[in-house]
């Protein structure tokens, strides 16, 4: 299987063309995928999230750098960067511009930039995103730094497919209230204050502190949101569609969230996110969290997969116009939507061509 | 299979600073529901080259007022071959004599467009150029 093998061997165009495939979800891309599942599972995932603005992609580009240029001594890690901007709901297309602040990466063969539109989905990621991160895994890159769109409260996919997630705040984007409401900062395992040359930075980052410290102070964590909050997705999932409810994130609480100050264009701090980088690496592998952590990223990939496959298995095999006349009662308000699934399910399903 | 969108890195190599062309541009292919790369002011062809590689676009455009077309066009063509990108769609847009755009296109580049021309123009000409052949993949 020679795709298998270039890529392996650490050949680029080889690796770009199979990120295409998989991206489209094509033939090509699931068989390249079946190849290369065997070797993923070694790079460290790196989610960033922030709203936009805030200076996500300024930041990865530093860190990227660190991870190449270790002041330590330590070996320089090979880091992929995949970052992820949205799709226009109207025609589709993109503009994809995180690539603009990683211009300090261009020319290092150690670094692989990749950018994806979000194509519809909603968490923050592309639905593509998992499947290309494992290609970029396998083809062994260690770092894998994830950015996503610009996130406002609820974009929250990231901390199901990262092991350390990010959260980059800047100075003068909302109050204490806001910081003790669900969704995006209890998923950090790193709050990171950026753009902290700016006035208010000291409000930021005890608003943020309050907020850990509210979640329990004897772990001085977010944790304690976790185990009773619900997520802000949608508890009801509906329709022919692959998405319900999706299970909620299992967090540990043996960690505490350092909250961090960085000033992206000075590379001022980022030495000590990487730092904290490292130490949550080491922290979910000593307290085997990694693995859990592996364990549900996984099986979230293999149920969603299976729901779509059940519902274009079931799509083609239904006989033709029933959807078509149970919506157009629905639409009429004869039936309601529990009703209409029950036809619907109750419909005699012609056998497979 | 998810239907394939047309990818395109709209790129300013050299030095001059006038990048409202590239962004006009770059906003009408978004428009037409491609997915564009953007990589902003001053790139150097190798840096062209290689977001071209990694981002496995189907189209590059470069936007040129400095001058400069004839020495950086060459290499990004050459740089864009020796990386294995032999069918990549190369259009050029700015100020550009007309007397220069024969030799532009002896070297491979698809189209040069100058100053008042109509973005669904260049749609058109991306869309026939992408669609009308297929990228092959093999390896």
């Amino acid at each position: 299987m020679d795709l298998v093998e270039a890529i392996l061997a650490g050949e680029r165009l080889p690796l770009a063309r199979l990120l295409t495939q998989v991206e489209n979800d094509t033939p090509a891309g699931r068989k390249g995928l079946d190849g290369l599942f065997p070797f993923t599972g070694k790079a460290h995932l790196v989610g960033v999230t922030g709203a936009p603005g805030t200076g996500k992609s300024s930041l990865v580009n530093q860190l990227a750098n660190v991870f190449r240029h270790p002041q330590n001594g330590t070996l320089p890690l090979k880091v992929a960067v995949v970052a992820i901007d949205p799709s226009s709901p109207f025609t589709g297309g993109a503009l994809l511009g995180d690539r603009l602040r990683m211009r300090d990466l261009c020319g290092d063969p150690g670094v692989f930039i990749r950018s994806m539109a979000s194509r519809g989905a909603l968490g923050g990621l592309a639905r593509a995103t998992a499947d290309v991160v494992q290609v970029l895994d396998a083809a062994g890159f260690e770092v894998i730094l994830i950015e996503t769109v610009g996130a406002g409260q609820s974009e929250v996919d990231i901390a199901r497919l990262a092991h350390t997630t990010i959260v980059v705040e800047a100075p003068g984007m909302g109050d204490d209230i806001q910081a003790i409401k669900a969704g995006i900062l209890e998923i950090a395992d790193i709050l990171v204050v950026n753009k902290a040359d700016r006035p208010g930075v000291e409000n930021t980052e005890r608003a943020l502190r309050a907020m850990l410290e509210l979640a329990g102070p004897e772990y001085g964590s977010a944790s304690a949101f976790g185990r009773t909050g619900r997520e802000h997705h949608g508890a009801s999932g509906s329709g022919a569609s692959a998405d319900t409810a999706p299970e909620l994130i299992e967090q540990g609480s043996g960690w505490v969230t350092p909250v961090l100050r960085t000033i992206g264009p000075q590379a001022h701090g980022i030495e000590e996110v990487v730092q904290a980088i490292f130490e949550h690496r080491d922290y979910l592998q000593k307290s085997g969290e990694w693995l859990d952590r592996e364990r549900s990223r996984l099986k979230n990939e293999l149920d969603i997969l299976l729901q779509s496959t059940l519902v274009n298995k079931w799509n083609s095999q239904l006989p033709e116009g029933v959807y078509e006349s149970t919506l157009a009662r629905l639409c009429e308000r004869q039936i309601s939507p529990f009703q209409a699934v029950d036809r619907l399910m109750e419909t005699r399903l012609q056998p497979c061509l | 299979m998810v239907e394939r969108a047309i990818r395109v890195l709209i790129a300013k190599p050299g030095l001059d600073g006038h990048d409202r062309g590239a962004k006009i541009i770059a906003r009408a292919l978004r428009d037409a529901g491609m997915e564009v790369i953007y990589t902003g002011l001053r790139q150097t062809p190798e840096m062209i080259a290689e977001a071209a590689l990694q981002e496995d676009v189907d189209v590059v455009g470069l936007s040129i007022l400095s001058g400069a077309h004839m020495g950086l066009v060459p290499r990004v063509m050459e740089l864009l071959n020796a990386n294995g990108q032999t069918d990549m769609h190369v259009f050029i847009g700015g100020i550009i004599p007309e007397s220069d755009v024969a030799a532009l296109k002896k070297m491979g580049v698809q189209a040069v467009y100058g100053p008042g021309t109509i973005t669904g123009v260049v749609v058109e000409d991306i869309r026939q150029a992408v669609t009308g052949t297929t990228v092959p993949f093999n390896k």
